[in-house]
């Protein structure tokens, strides 16, 4: 039951990368573009566990962490960058 | 067997969840509404399925791991704040202050409001331009 129900949850995260990829090839403006690439890295997160609970290890968590943490940043950078003009003020 | 079922019935809402979300980015008319999707929906799924790690490693090999936890808790914490910028810096682009209605009687939008402190840019060229330094 497991089984398929992984490889459920590995289609729909697939698909979503995919139509994030989407919005991020045609996008209308930047913002929308940060915003596809920040679903993109929840979209690998959940990826990444769901390889985890597939192969039985726990040493994908912080792989997991990592993406988390440089997806949170990289969006609040675009952000300041355009609010503030300056990243690192 | 019931950690196998609460963990596949988890599973599979949490890629229900992170597909609508991903969904709506494509699917939904403008920027602000398209803001709803990723961080609501995709963020309940990648919480969904980070829970059924968290019931499964125990259930199944015996070994308790907090990092899901950790993980779900950090993405909790930032998709709202990532919303929040997100949104900010598209009002700061696209938005003049006249095109928007007023947030509250006697009060600006943050955006539009005046820094209460000096920036380092401010500063910097400040100083280049060879003024003495405000105290």
């Amino acid at each position: 039951m497991i089984a398929y129900a992984l490889i459920f949850a590995y289609g729909c995260f697939g698909m979503a990368l995919l139509f994030c990829l989407y919005r991020v090839v045609f996008a209308p403006g930047l913002s929308d573009r940060v915003l596809a690439l920040d679903t993109m890295s929840i979209n690998v997160i959940a990826l990444l566990t769901l390889f985890g609970i597939d192969k039985g290890t726990t040493m994908y968590f912080e792989a997991s962490l990592l993406f988390a943490m440089v997806g949170f940043i990289s969006t609040v950078a675009y952000a300041k960058f355009v609010l503030r003009g300056d990243i690192i003020e | 067997m019931i950690a196998e079922i609460i963990v596949s019935v988890l599973l599979v809402a949490g890629g229900f969840f992170g597909l609508v979300g991903s969904y709506g980015l494509v699917k939904l008319p403008d920027p602000m509404t398209r803001l709803h999707a990723p961080t609501k929906s995709a963020t309940l799924g990648v919480g969904a399925v980070l829970v059924a790690s968290l019931i499964w490693f125990p259930a199944r090999y015996g070994v308790l791991t907090w990092h899901e936890l950790l993980i779900t808790l950090f993405l909790l914490l930032t998709a709202p704040v990532t919303g929040y910028f997100i949104a900010k810096a598209h009002m700061h682009m696209g938005w003049s202050r006249d095109e928007l209605p007023c947030p509250a009687p006697g009060r600006d939008w943050a955006t539009f409001a005046d820094p209460d402190e000096e920036s380092f840019v401010d500063r910097k060229r400040r100083d280049q331009q060879g003024s003495q330094p405000r105290i």
